[in-house]
């Protein structure tokens, strides 16, 4: 067997957790092999380790048959080893050229000599399909060019072993079906593609073998042709998952909020980013707001929450005003908000993870006294948030959530604004960079909340959640409210020409 | 039973050892031994043949050749600079980094001493007290511009704080020329009035400059440890500091929280300019443009204490003794210079005891799990 790259009983170590566990990979060339895996896995410990930002205790790695000491990137990049990370690695104020460069410049008695890089790159670009604008600001293209220059960046090092980090995250259906077209090129040429995904659809498309981890234990490498999805997940849980999310039908009650007029004005251009939006929310029901990203629903959800002050239009919460309210105000009185980006505003990722369980109620009674806090009861709190969520980490509720995975991080989100008890319940993007046993869990916490009579607004870019898990949907487009559908009555089709402002009608 | 106890045992000393305060213990103390090293290879390369006496009487200095006046000594130099140092590692704890320590504390000297000097018509037993006072609300509101910026602007505070040194610094010179000017000696008078007690601390350490103060500075270390770590407030505070976003998020006035925490910090480094110059021994503001050097001595004090409130105390007191043993190296026939230097050098690298903590933990950590197998 000829491996191009072959990763031998790694095991890394962090404290309290040890994050891959005798792990075996074995890369054949021209070949795309798919590593999947929950979050908190390995992968990207695994991969970190294969392009020398972590040191393994133990295990060896081959390149092309013969064992290789990778200490740091620089020596990955000697070995034909390139990687696309999740969070790009570009200088914004340079253009696509000045990054592909970047490194491995060439120089001619001390000055940049460009023309012979450009040359190379348009020629690689028009070879692999891969039609970029050279002379743009990475500040002004989109998110996937911007993975595009990634990749260019890895192929014009010639590099010969791609590392894909979760690229799909970033990027629309569109841009997806590209990318997955690009990687099956790449393959053809003979370059092995690594590709780090959680996503059961992606690996069915485009990969020809699969490796699962899980929990930082390798679990098995199997071909993608004679595995059927539900044996991958299973694999990647341990146990059945239900695809097909299971709810009965929902029973909406009074109206508990009601959004009329509301205008709130961008802060970048001169157009409003939520346009005149009106509409119900009532009890018992998941409203769904959907939408191609930036379309407003940020700035919806800050109106609704209390983070940006409303423009014009009115907030009516169960009969009440509460147009001017504080943020504080809302929460306290049955508001809670699930944020779209858990680290700007969902955690402080230097408290440990009792101290985030606390974050909107450590000023209760409960909590503190006269101004000095109860650690006792914060930490009972947060012992029963774990317990009852199931949210693992490596000391508890000690633990510093900055060193928690992402999907654990979600959890405790979650718990915390559920365990709020809210009427109402704002979940933005819950599931987004999820694996599908939490979002199965998320989907089924959304769920019970509606059964037990609170409202959820659930907003979402993924159409399948917005098929789903919603009742009632609102497509949003350029601050405006485009449509209403029944999601039992809609086809994607037609939601995906409302998201995209080809199809309009009057919504009451 | 005995099975049991030997657990309990080694579990505890795995807690010690662990702890996060061993940790930084041995992390800073390992900082100063690399500080000492460095300080002695600059004595041998300036004087070989004095090297090993000089870097004794550093070591001992205090001590040896003045006893009981010594540490008495040490304390008095380490009163401003723990209230200096709990002002920065106090910002550090909310996510601000103040570098204007040092007008701060300028500022509040003046307040101090203008109140001591003025306000005689206060009782003499509170007069003190309302300059001290008035010494830590003018620290407060200088902080309280770059604060207000920071919050309402984004202005970044270290560059708002470095300007409002030296306004601070400029303002001051002009307010001592223009009211409590001593034009003999180019100084402000003195508030003899307004000296802070001894409050018994002379009985035991005659002779030397030790005051009250430096009982105020560890009550306000533990004052400040309580806030950051015990109460709701600290929480808010360390909140926004973290992150900001995230403090909105949960309903807390983030702008408020910034301005609070460069108010705390300013009313510390002011009140540690009041404790300075009303200590009743013969400090004065002097009229001249240099920015006050317990500001920065702050940044070491809190870097070397890991902005642990309590580790400031012990930190301060270090670099009080440090400094202090350098005065007697000089009958090591050593020039202050080089004294300057050496010490210096100590407390420089004392300050890379953050560079140390991780290694610690991991040495820590490898042992104990040698242990094991």
């Amino acid at each position: 067997m000829d491996y191009v790259i072959e990763m031998l009983n790694i095991t890394k170590e962090f404290p309290g957790i040890i994050a891959n566990d005798d792990i075996t990979l074995q890369i054949k060339k021209g070949e795309i092999h798919a590593l999947l895996g929950e979050n908190g896995a390995g992968k990207s410990t695994l991969m970190s380790v294969l392009f020398g930002l972590y040191k393994a205790e133990k295990g060896i790695i081959k390149v092309n048959g013969e064992v290789a000491k990778i200490h740091n990137p620089n020596d990955a990049n000697a070995l034909g080893i390139g990687m696309v990370h999740q969070h790009f690695k570009l200088v914004h104020n340079f253009t696509v050229l000045e990054n592909v460069v970047l490194g491995v410049e060439t120089v001619n008695r001390g000055v940049l000599t460009m023309n012979a890089a450009r040359e190379k790159i348009m020629s690689i670009s028009k070879q692999y399909g891969l039609f970029i604008e050279p002379d743009a600001l990475i500040s002004d293209i989109t998110v996937g060019m911007q993975q595009r220059v990634e990749i260019l960046k890895m192929l014009y090092r010639e590099n010969n072993i791609l590392i894909f980090d979760e690229p799909t995250a970033v990027l629309t259906p569109q841009e997806i079906d590209e990318l997955m077209g690009i990687m099956k090129s790449l393959a053809a040429e003979g370059k092995s593609i690594i590709f780090i995904t959680h996503k059961l659809n992606e690996i069915k498309q485009v990969a020809d073998r699969v490796t699962v981890l899980r929990k930082g234990r390798f679990i098995a490498t199997v071909n993608v042709a004679s595995t059927s999805k539900e044996e991958m997940s299973e694999m990647m849980v341990g146990r059945k998952v239900l695809f097909e999310v299971q709810k009965s039908d929902a029973n909406p009650q009074e109206v508990i909020l009601e959004v009329k007029d509301m205008v709130v004005k961008s802060k970048h251009h001169h157009k409003n980013a939520v346009n005149k939006i009106s509409f119900k929310v009532r009890k018992g029901e998941i409203l769904c707001i959907a939408g191609i990203e930036g379309n407003g629903q940020s700035e919806l959800v800050y109106a609704l929450t209390g983070l940006t002050p409303i423009d014009s239009g009115n907030l009516i919460y169960k009969g009440k005003d509460i147009t001017s309210t504080t943020i504080r105000y809302r929460s306290a009185h049955g508001i809670s908000h699930i944020p779209e980006d858990r680290h700007k505003f969902g955690l402080v990722l230097d408290y440990n993870l009792a101290e985030n369980l606390v974050l909107q109620t450590y000023f209760l009674p409960e909590y503190q006294k006269s101004g000095l806090l109860k650690f006792g009861n914060i930490y009972k709190h947060a012992d029963k948030l774990i317990k009852q969520f199931d949210i693992r980490s490596g000391e508890g509720a000690y633990s510093k959530t900055r060193s928690m995975s992402g999907g654990n991080q979600q959890k405790a989100i979650v718990a915390r604004e559920i365990d709020k008890d809210p009427d109402i319940l704002i979940a933005v993007q819950p599931t987004r960079g999820l694996d599908v046993g939490a979002i199965e869990y998320i989907h089924k916490k959304l769920i019970e909340e509606r059964d037990s009579g609170k409202a959820v607004i659930l907003v979402s870019l993924e159409l399948s959640e917005v098929m789903n898990v919603s009742d009632r949907i609102l497509v949003i487009y350029e601050g405006e409210i485009v449509g209403q559908a029944d999601p039992k009555h809609v086809s994607q089709q037609e939601l995906g020409l409302f998201m995209s402002g080809s199809k309009r009608e009057v919504v009451e | 039973m005995s099975k049991n106890t030997e657990k309990v045992k080694t579990s505890f000393l795995k807690a010690f050892f662990q702890g996060k305060g061993f940790q930084s213990f041995s992390a800073s103390s390992i900082a100063i031994l690399i500080g000492f090293v460095f300080g002695f290879i600059i004595l041998v390369a300036s004087n070989p043949f004095n090297a090993t006496e000089g870097f004794m009487t550093i070591l001992t200095g205090g001590l040896i050749y003045s006893g009981y006046i010594g540490i008495g000594q040490m304390l008095y130099l380490a009163t401003p600079i723990i209230l200096t140092g709990l002002s920065i590692g106090f910002a550090f704890k909310t996510g601000l980094f103040n570098i204007g320590s040092s007008g701060q504390f300028i500022v509040g000297a003046f307040a101090a001493v203008y109140i001591g000097l003025k306000w005689t018509f206060l009782p003499v037993e509170i007069l003190w007290i309302v300059a001290l006072i008035g010494a830590a609300v003018a620290g407060g509101l200088w902080a309280l511009i770059p604060g207000f910026l920071k919050a309402y602007r984004n202005v970044n505070e270290v560059i708002a704080s470095i300007m409002m040194n030296y306004i601070g610094m400029y303002l001051v010179n002009y307010l001592v020329v223009q009211t409590i000017f001593d034009s003999k000696k180019n100084q402000s008078m003195t508030p003899l009035l307004a000296s802070i007690p001894k409050a018994g601390l002379d009985k035991i350490f005659t002779g030397s400059s030790v005051n009250f103060g430096i009982i105020i500075a560890i009550a306000m270390a533990v004052v400040i440890y309580i806030i950051l770590q015990k109460t709701t407030f600290g929480y808010e505070l360390k909140a926004c500091g973290f992150n900001r976003s995230a403090a909105q998020y949960a309903g807390i006035n983030d702008k408020m929280g910034i301005m609070l925490s460069m108010v705390i910090a300013g009313a510390l480094s002011g009140l540690g300019g009041g404790l300075l110059y009303l200590a009743g021994s013969g400090k004065h503001i002097e009229v001249v443009d240099v920015l006050a050097a317990e500001g920065f001595s702050g940044i070491s004090v809190a870097l070397l204490g890991l902005s642990n409130p309590i580790g400031i105390i012990f930190s301060g007191l270090f670099i009080a003794y440090i400094t202090m043993g350098g005065f007697y190296m000089q009958l090591s026939k050593y020039v202050p210079e080089i004294i300057s230097i050496m010490t210096a050098v100590i407390i420089y690298l004392s300050a890379f005891s953050l560079v140390f903590k991780d290694r610690v933990a991991g040495f820590i950590k490898k042992r104990m799990e040698g242990k094991k197998v």
